[in-house]
């Protein structure tokens, strides 16, 4: 795992979204092989302005208004990575990226298997995902399942102001193609984080205990962990003192800080936007029970967006996992045969 | 309420032009002429350079001779499918002699024999279609793509690899190979837009070769020729007798010589005939005749080339002796490469998955090793 040391910044990132711009922009200062592109990154900044000002930086060859086709972006991509760059791409939004399926399935994913190493692919591609920003369909996706479902791909998502910066810096770093998922409705959560402060930030396939806890571990990443850790303080009135681990990396996956959680506690629950069936939590839920049987109390459960199309604005407070939705869960962990 | 009566409308409207809007060129250079362009048997044959066009003849009988022991490989089972190249050898042929070494060539699933021309081993060329692995080769030490089997997927690589090198000050020019079929993808429109906006080196070569396995062209398109597509783009478009390796050397080289010198990307079409199935998996009759494939054989790139070659006096008997033991001696060692059993680890199906193994490949890489040990002791003790 590799660990990426975090350069002092000169200003301090006040929200996830500047995070992800000053890793960019680091990214490419230390490397001249590091090439943002996508549609809109240039003048405009990006639609979500993370790109905000990296084309008057580096110049248009390095941060690179593409014309609007994802096939032929993340296909142009490869060919940079085969000739030595570091793209990074950006996807705009979530259900954008899936015309650029193929390119991602039948070449990005197997180019180092189907070479025998002779040609990986350090390819970085940014999707904004997940809903609970009011968007209009097509707008709100949660696609994590199609993307750790595909050998070959890397995944992670941060969570905080700080691992926005630390992963996208270690996702440019890696020589494998990285989907890196940013949770859209975090882009202007604000954090007290100081570049100055921490030395190290998080090696790819690092989870991390957010809460330590006796009763349960809830187990989330991304837009849910917000949420998970507010309701692990309403839980507290209840009587339940909940554990929170957030995943950050979900290929590969940190399955020994899972378990080693879920064996304290004896009690878990996986938490995701995205639909349940066939969902990164089905597949959580079934390691944890192959490798924590005999310490498990109650069933693993999960609490996760429904299995339909993401909802219209005005719907979807209904689909996404709420505080409630949680702690009933949790409730259900009082397992009495 | 109609259209003319709406406010607004009307003559003095219509006639207002947008401010800004202008064509940005003139279409007429970039359309393709309406005949293929041909070399070999017209008036354009007298500048041959003969020493050339020597090599293109023991290229191209090299080049029938592989197809056809390739062919045979299959039968045999060697090979677990072979698509076939007879009657496309020129284009194959030309695509790989037009290019520098510095220069890469990105070809299709079919286009094994232009990898081959280019210099690549036989035997590491045929990896993909024998099945111990999917590329045999470094594509960086030949500057050759991996084969690609999803169609046109593999143009936007070279545009993108291209676009980089330009970016990095090298002299390299990409050329991609796609069939008819592959024009219909629209990995084919976003590369050839791309390639077009960002002036990209590349040279773009389509073989259409009548059929996409089934569908004949007119089934695939409906413009007038391909080539006529590169006018949408921005890039000229070339029409050219894809069995007149001449005809094919010389678009093709002026071509790499526009995109080496800043000019961007082409399109050329090369009108050609896939003489044999598009694989031993496919029956050709039941959707074409005889008396076109006979037609085709009529206008073969080998006796187009030989024919002209002879009757000049550039080429005689001796030559084509020397020519065919040459093929022949291709042959031989391609045999003998594939009838030597490829040494399989089946433990190398966890290796390059990721530059580190993860976790649970480790656990599964465990798995077959117990596997593998427990069948290797029992073999050993059934003996």
């Amino acid at each position: 795992m590799t660990t990426v040391a975090v350069k002092p910044a000169t200003t301090k990132p006040a929200t996830m979204a500047q995070a992800l711009n000053r890793a960019m922009r680091d990214a490419m200062a230390e490397d001249p092989t590091v090439h943002v592109m996508g549609e809109d990154v240039g003048a405009l900044g990006g639609v979500f302005r993370i790109t905000d000002g990296l084309a008057k930086e580096f110049g248009e060859d390095r941060c690179t208004d593409t014309p609007l086709a994802e096939a032929g972006i993340l296909g142009a991509a490869v060919g940079m990575a085969m000739y030595g760059l570091r793209p990074v791409v950006e996807m705009q939004f979530d259900a954008f990226a899936y015309p650029a399926f193929e390119q991602l399935i039948s070449h990005v994913a197997k180019m180092r298997n189907r070479t025998r190493g002779a040609m990986p692919l350090p390819i970085t591609i940014r999707v904004p995902y997940g809903g609970g920003i009011g968007g209009v369909e097509h707008h709100c996706d949660s696609s994590e399942a199609y993307y750790v479902a595909t050998p070959g791909l890397t995944v992670v998502t941060p969570a905080t102001v700080e691992d926005a910066y630390g992963l996208l810096r270690a996702s440019i770093a890696s020589d494998d193609p990285v989907i890196f998922l940013e949770p859209k409705r975090l882009y202007w959560s604000k954090s007290d984080w100081s570049p100055e402060a921490p030395a190290a930030v998080p090696g790819i396939g690092e989870a991390l205990v957010r809460r330590t806890g006796t009763s349960a571990t809830l187990i989330t990443y991304g837009p849910s962990l917000p949420v998970c850790m507010e309701a692990a303080e309403a839980a507290r009135e209840e009587g339940w003192d909940l554990e929170v681990v957030d995943l950050r990396s979900l290929v590969p996956f940190d399955e020994e800080t899972v378990v080693a959680s879920v064996r304290r506690t004896g009690r878990a629950v996986v938490v995701h936007e995205s639909g349940g069936f066939g969902g990164p939590g089905a597949e959580i839920a079934a390691r944890i029970t192959e490798r924590c049987f005999h310490h498990l109390e109650a069933p693993v459960l999960r609490v996760t967006g429904f299995d339909i199309p993401y909802p219209p604005p005005m719907l979807e407070k209904y689909h996404l996992p709420g505080v409630d939705r949680i702690l009933d869960t949790v409730a259900r962990l009082q397992w009495e045969n | 309420m109609t259209v003319q009566e709406l406010p607004g409308a009307g003559a003095s409207h219509r006639s207002t032009p947008p401010p800004a809007w202008r064509p940005r060129t003139d279409a007429a250079p970039l359309l393709p002429d309406p005949e293929p362009y041909r070399v070999l048997g017209t008036p354009a044959a007298d500048r041959l350079d003969p020493e050339l066009m020597r090599r293109c003849y023991a290229e191209l009988v090299r080049g029938r001779r592989y197809n056809a022991q390739a062919t045979a490989l299959t039968r045999q089972g060697r090979l677990a499918v072979y698509p076939s190249t007879v009657g496309q050898e020129a284009c194959e042929i030309a695509a790989a002699m037009v290019l520098e070494e510095q220069d890469w060539l990105f070809p299709s699933y079919r286009d094994t024999l232009a990898a081959v021309a280019r210099g690549l081993d036989p035997v590491q060329a045929l990896t993909l279609l024998r099945g111990d692995w999917h590329t045999g080769y470094d594509p960086r030490e030949h500057r050759i793509a991996p084969l690609s089997t999803p169609l046109a997927t593999q143009l936007p690589h070279a545009v993108g690899l291209a676009h980089a090198a330009r970016l990095r000050g090298d002299d390299v020019v990409a050329l991609a190979m796609v069939g008819d079929g592959g024009t219909s993808e629209g990995d084919f429109h976003e590369a050839m837009n791309f390639a077009a906006v960002w002036q990209a080196p590349v040279v773009f070569l389509v073989q259409n070769n009548g059929f996409a396995i089934s569908v004949p062209l007119a089934k695939q398109t409906a413009a007038p020729t391909l080539a006529h597509k590169a006018v949408g783009y921005g890039m000229p478009g070339r029409l050219v007798d894809g069995n007149d390796i001449a005809a094919m050397h010389e678009v093709l080289s002026e071509a790499v010589r526009r995109a080496r010198s800043g000019g961007g990307p082409t399109m050329i079409e090369a009108v050609t005939y896939r003489i044999e199935a598009h694989t031993n998996a496919d029956d050709a009759t039941r959707y074409r005749g005889d008396a076109e494939v006979e037609a085709w054989k009529a206008h073969d790139p080998i006796d187009l080339l030989e024919r002209e070659l002879t009757a000049r006096g550039l080429l005689d008997e001796a030559g084509i002796k020397a020519a065919k033991d040459a093929a022949e001696a291709m042959a031989a060692a391609l045999r003998d490469g594939m009838n030597a059993e490829p040494v399989i680890d089946p433990m190398d199906l966890f290796e390059n998955v990721y530059a580190q193994q993860t976790g649970r490949l480790r656990e599964q890489a465990a798995m077959l090793r117990a596997e593998l040990d427990a069948a290797e002791q029992e073999e050993g003790d059934g003996s």
